[in-house]
């Protein structure tokens, strides 16, 4: 007992990160799992680390009501982003929600409420580790339920062959928007549960480089169940960690390991036990990220 | 006004070198190499390495280019080769090129370190000489020729050379390409060799003009090269070309209404308006003759 305490205290901050990059993880899951590859959830993340962070700070908000504010602000902003770029498909959605991530990054850096390049200091530490995977819990949950359910069949549909989805009724735009939005609000809720974690945010954590490394650990565990992107994002996040004295080779392991998953596992570390279905898939002509 | 013009000549050179290579591979493959930064950064350190060795500036050039031109073909062979074989969509491509990219930045890091480098000193010419009111330097005069070259020299191969015929049909339509008997491994390996080599050169000439080179350089690059992409239309070489001239003298322009600290807004902002008005950019045909 005394030793799982001991690790406990010794490992809280990267314990605490593997939970928040596994809820951002599932926050571009969603997108994903309808088969749109967008770069915005870091930038979702930081408007609502800032927001909830001046809020809790000068305005004096309590911490959940704070949380849930930047985490709504996030999701109304997603609203109209998402209303305009679900015009556009494949790299040109990706590109188009990473301009969106810049721009956000950019304002961040304009405006001197946020301490511009500096960062925000000085946010009261009020993130809890059991805040953080009570958080995780619920969003996991409700992710799988919904992945079971009716709306998660057509989402799949959606990811196959999005004409065909069309043709059976499915709402295409609605679903892409509807599983976007709610990206939005998961990663503003984990954005906002970061910034009072960690007592300082930079605009630099919400940047590009940011958006990549989420979509990575979602990839690398795997979109089939939400299993996979909790599973990177504890590899990613715990690699480092455990690596600590070899960290000058840290990068190299981290991306053989991308290839290597990219290459042999297709489907991701979570279907790291589902190999012949993997194959099977292959041969049908199935999406490989799902 | 002249000493902005000129810089704004300059660094479009830069970006139309940049993005040239990154638009070459997209407009044959369909795919975002997000290695391409990285090969970048490995043109700089290259010659910065040739050049230690006491090479002259010139030919580390040359040494860059072809360093990351065959670092670009084994790139393909590591990270695109094995998903093209069994059809993988672009997403899985893009995920393993960031791999790609993370061990060669770290191995740049290993050898300099992360901090800003310098070219040995005495190796880049530093004359600089008056034009009517304008002070130009020698090292970036020649970097704009060359860099002007460069581009008149892949639009002749890609319009007027077998190679190009080859690469177009392959942009067109792989699989009637193969049928034609288009040897398409070999096309495609030219294809990164020239998109690496270009990335690697552009790399080369923007450490000379800073004089310090740093393993994170191409970074800023990357994100400019979707805008010039974007406007110019993704897969277009003349549409890459405008684009970055277009970039490089919008954001001198906007410095005149914008504080410094948006400059980087507006790319982005052009970008998010080009996507939603004319996704297809300036000289985008869609599908259709994109090399």
């Amino acid at each position: 007992m005394d030793d799982l305490q001991q690790f406990l205290a010794a490992y809280q901050t990267t314990i605490g990160f593997v939970g928040l990059n596994a809820m951002l993880a599932l926050s571009v899951w969603l997108t994903l799992y309808t088969g749109q590859l967008t770069l915005g959830n870091a930038a979702f993340a930081g408007i609502a680390a800032y927001s909830s962070a001046l809020l809790t700070m000068k305005a004096g908000f309590p911490f959940p009501l704070a949380l849930a504010s930047g985490a709504l602000l996030a999701a109304l902003v997603s609203v109209p982003l998402g209303a305009t770029v679900f015009r556009l498909r494949g790299v040109y959605l990706a590109i188009a929600t990473l301009a969106f991530g810049e721009v956000v990054r950019v304002a961040i850096l304009a405006i001197p409420l946020t301490g511009r390049g500096q960062g925000l200091v000085g946010i009261p530490p009020k993130t809890e580790v059991w805040h953080i995977f009570a958080s995780l819990a619920v969003v996991a949950i409700a992710c799988e339920r919904l992945r079971r359910s009716n709306l998660g069949r057509a989402a799949a549909a959606i990811r196959e062959d999005e004409i065909a989805a069309a043709s059976h009724g499915i709402p295409v735009r609605r679903f892409k928007l509807a599983a976007f939005v709610l990206g939005a609000l998961i990663a503003g809720w984990a954005g906002g549960l970061a910034a009072h974690f960690d007592f300082a945010i930079q605009p630099d954590e919400f940047g590009f480089a940011r958006a990549v490394q989420i979509l990575v650990f979602a990839v690398v565990g795997g979109i089939p169940n939400v299993l996979g992107p909790i599973l990177g994002a504890l590899l990613f996040t715990a690699l480092p960690a455990v690596l600590q004295p070899l960290q000058e080779y840290r990068d190299i392991f981290q991306g053989a390991i991308l290839v290597l998953v990219i290459v042999f596992l297709p489907r991701g570390l979570a279907t790291l036990l589902e190999l012949r279905r993997t194959i099977r898939l292959r041969r049908v002509g199935a999406q490989d990220v799902a | 006004m002249a000493d902005q013009i000129y810089n704004a000549i300059f660094i479009g050179s830069i970006y139309a070198l940049f993005a040239l290579g990154f638009t070459l591979v997209f407009s044959v493959l369909d795919i975002l190499n997000l290695a391409h930064p990285a090969l970048f950064t490995l043109g700089a350190f290259t010659a910065l390495f040739a050049m230690q060795q006491g090479m002259p500036a010139a030919a580390a050039v040359i040494v860059a280019f072809v360093v990351c031109g065959i670092a670009g073909v084994l790139l393909d062979r590591i990270a695109f080769a094995p998903l093209r074989r069994r059809n993988a969509p672009p997403l899985s491509a893009m995920i393993s090129s960031i791999g790609v990219s993370l061990i060669v930045i770290r191995l740049i890091q290993l050898k300099y370190g992360p901090d800003l480098q310098a070219y040995p000193a005495g190796t880049l010419p530093a004359a600089v000489f008056p034009i009517g009111g304008l002070l130009v330097d020698t090292l970036r005069s020649v970097i704009i020729g060359l860099a002007v070259v460069l581009m008149l020299a892949l639009t002749y191969l890609v319009r007027r050379t077998q190679l190009g015929r080859e690469l177009r049909a392959l942009a067109e339509n792989p699989r009637a390409a193969r049928i034609l008997g288009i040897d398409v491994e070999r096309a495609i390996a030219a294809t990164f060799f020239l998109s690496a080599g270009l990335g690697g050169v552009a790399g080369v000439l923007y450490g000379f003009a800073t004089n310090s080179p740093f393993s994170q350089m191409g970074l800023a690059f990357e994100l400019k090269a979707f805008a010039v992409m974007i406007v110019g239309g993704m897969g277009s070489i003349p549409g890459a070309v405008l684009g970055a001239y277009l970039l490089s003298f919008g954001e001198i322009a906007s410095l005149a209404f914008l504080p410094s600290e948006l400059r980087d807004a507006f790319a982005f902002g052009l970008l998010f308006v080009v996507l939603l008005v004319r996704p297809t950019g300036i000289l985008g045909q869609r599908a259709v003759d994109r090399v």
